[in-house]
């Protein structure tokens, strides 16, 4: 896939139809709105000022007309229209709109549905039976419609959430940022006042929600999460565990981010990943069964074996 | 690229759009500033042709459509245009709702070659006349990155040409070469997948991008299928490998005080003593629910049916006899992943 943003020539067919839109238009917003620099769009204005059509002489040339920092397009040379979007340029616009489609709640889905339908028009050829298929989680729709709501609304919540890592349920406070969708699920991302920090909070874990009567204040620090590169990071201080896998656990290779994956022989992978706490591991452990066992550290695999003889306790086995 | 060659492709832009006929090289190289030489000079006159030709492929990248004739029958030599219609982005009028959501579609893309497209798509429906305000927000955003397959496989299916690829499956060895015919790629649950048709297996296959090892070769020509015609890829996946399972056993557990709470929130409750409270839970396949209940330990005993019962003592019995080695034999196969066991 091509990057034609960056192409210069490009940038320039396309300035010229920009300003003829907005005549008189400041230069700063102009450069602002089309991500360049002043001095660049300086710089194109005036290599297009002296191209034209042929002939070249002065009623050929594009012109413009200066006003303090404002400029008016004055002649076009018959570049009055920007180019069609090509294929990965409507594809890129179309696919990201066949997302935001999915998503629930009817007022904005019809002028999303309508943006589609005209930019898939205005396409052409380019977005023509276009092979792409989108469909968010099913299972969310009616709560992220809830959670959406109230974090246009602008107020606290209060969740009942339940921790996957802690196996714990708590009623908590947040102040929400934003809803997104990532891997398959959508979260609430939220400053959660308990932990003094951003928290992602997937939405078919809070089991119940509740707007308070206050506005949600998000502290001047609080950045949305980079979530490029995955929505668990782990970090480097959290308890390397290493475990033996077998064939038929290999699919924790692709669920959970791992440190390492040594193909160690036919039958066992090393695997190495960073556990959020050792209750979480055991849990882990014991729940994949005889087809993993714990390599390090050691007291997990002892915690294992302890857990899984009292478990067994109760059986009389 | 250099500010003179720049300026010559404005002009020959400009040039090629307000002419009518076809003009020749020849007639270009008498007319845009930057072509100039002497025809004459065969060093020179290669020089030339060279240029030209990098020149159209220039605008070719950048999406020109440069059309190809001759300007009457007795002409012998190509000529060159570019029709305004097929070159110029149509009238769009986009509401102001309508504009927030493209501006914000637009920035989903978290795969930078997508997100460049984007962007420069974005641009051109500002040079129409689009308004796009960046601070606009739906409150909320899907993040979106793709594969690195899905460049050439959606490609490939566009112009209904077949691929070749390596495949990987976790539980196999290698990567096995799959031939597919795709017909479309879907997004489902967060994951990218190839639905097509397999010319190995010959029936309709689907494949998961992420699980696809290094390149995707295009194989034939374009044109050389047709997929069905009411294919629904959605559903294709949505159905690969069965829909959800059936819930219609019951299991009575018992849970200690205030522990497993990942096991309360799907359970019934159904009464409460000092040893604990007793919940049930609907379930479809026994190994299954006996894999979830047996990562809570000792503090979840299930009292019936007994299906569930044994299948968790004989887990919990591998469990306590591993003595921290891997054992010898690998046990049989248990497949699907558990759900929501996330961190």
């Amino acid at each position: 896939m091509t990057a034609a943003g960056g192409d210069r020539l490009g940038r320039l067919l396309n300035l010229v139809p920009y300003l003829l839109a907005r005549p008189g238009i400041e230069v700063a917003e102009a450069a602002a709105d089309l991500g360049v620099t002043e001095r660049q769009l300086r710089e194109d204005l005036e290599l297009l000022w002296v191209c034209g059509l042929p002939g070249y002489g002065p009623g050929d040339l594009i012109d413009m007309a200066f006003d303090g920092d404002r400029v008016t397009i004055t002649y076009d040379a018959g570049i009055d229209r920007p180019l069609r979007l090509t294929q990965d340029e409507a594809l890129a616009l179309v696919v990201a709109l066949r997302m935001l489609a999915e998503l629930p709640g009817a007022h904005d889905r019809a002028a999303v549905e309508s943006a589609l339908a005209k930019i898939e028009s205005a396409a052409g050829d380019a977005a023509a039976d276009l092979p792409v298929a989108v469909r968010l989680p099913p299972n969310t729709t009616r709560r992220l419609a809830d959670l959406r709501a109230a974090v246009q609304r602008g107020n606290a919540l209060r969740l009942r959430y339940y921790s996957a890592t802690r196996d714990r349920v708590s009623e908590r406070v947040v102040d929400p940022m934003r809803v997104v969708v990532a891997e398959g699920h959508a979260y609430l991302e939220a400053w959660c006042r308990a932990a003094q920090g951003v928290r992602l909070f997937r939405l078919d874990r809070i089991d119940e929600h509740a707007e308070l009567p206050e506005p949600a204040v998000v502290p001047a620090g609080a950045a949305p999460k980079d979530l490029r590169e995955g929505i668990f990071r782990p970090d480097a201080d959290m308890p390397l565990v290493t475990l033996s896998v077998g064939r038929w656990a290999r699919w924790i290779t692709e669920y959970y981010p791992c440190e390492s994956v040594v193909e160690d022989s036919p039958e066992r992978w090393l695997v190495s990943l960073r556990a959020v706490d050792m209750a979480w591991a055991r849990r882990l452990v014991l729940g994949l069964g005889p087809e993993v066992s714990v390599v390090a550290p050691a007291e997990l695999a002892a915690e294992v074996r302890r857990e899984a003889r009292a478990a067994l306790a109760a059986y009389g086995a | 690229m250099s500010r003179t060659r720049t300026e010559r492709l404005v002009n020959l832009v400009i040039c090629l759009l307000s002419t009518r006929r076809f003009l020749t090289a020849a007639q270009i190289a008498a007319t845009v500033p930057g072509y100039e030489h002497n025809a004459g000079d065969s060093r020179e006159h290669e020089a030339f042709q060279r240029k030209f030709e990098r020149d159209k492929a220039e605008l070719r990248d950048l999406g020109v459509p440069l059309e190809t004739g001759t300007a009457s029958a007795f002409d012998t030599e190509p000529g060159y245009r570019i029709a305004r219609r097929e070159y110029a982005l149509p009238d769009i009028h986009l509401e102001p709702e309508e504009t927030a959501a493209v501006g914000i579609a637009a920035r989903l893309w978290q795969h930078a070659g997508l997100a460049a497209a984007a962007s420069s798509g974005l641009l051109k429906l500002r040079a129409a006349g689009v308004d796009v305000d960046p601070q606009a927000t739906l409150g909320v955003e899907p993040v979106v990155t793709v594969d690195p397959a899905f460049g050439p496989l959606q490609a490939a299916a566009r112009e209904r040409r077949e691929v070749r690829f390596d495949y990987r499956v976790p539980e196999e060895d290698s990567a096995m070469t799959r031939r597919l015919q795709p017909w479309g790629v879907v997004c489902w649950r967060g994951r990218w997948y190839v639905v097509g048709h397999d010319r190995d297996r010959d029936a309709a296959r689907c494949f998961r991008l992420s699980r696809i090892v290094g390149p995707v070769a295009l194989v034939g020509l374009p044109g050389a299928y047709r997929p069905p015609a009411d294919v629904n890829l959605i559903s294709y996946v949505a159905n690969w490998g069965g829909g959800p399972p059936d819930r219609t056993g019951r299991a009575v557990v018992l849970v200690r005080p205030g522990r497993a709470a990942g096991v309360r929130r799907f359970a019934e409750h159904l009464s409460s003593d000092p040893d604990g409270d007793r919940l049930a839970l609907g379930y479809g396949d026994a190994e299954g629910l006996a894999r979830w209940l047996v990562g809570y330990g000792a503090d979840v005993t299930v009292l019936e049916p007994d299906e569930v019962r044994k299948a968790v003592v004989a887990r919990l019995q591998d469990l306590a006899e591993a003595a921290g080695e891997p054992p010898a034999v690998p046990a049989a196969r248990g497949v699907p992943s558990p759900a929501g066991a996330r961190p």
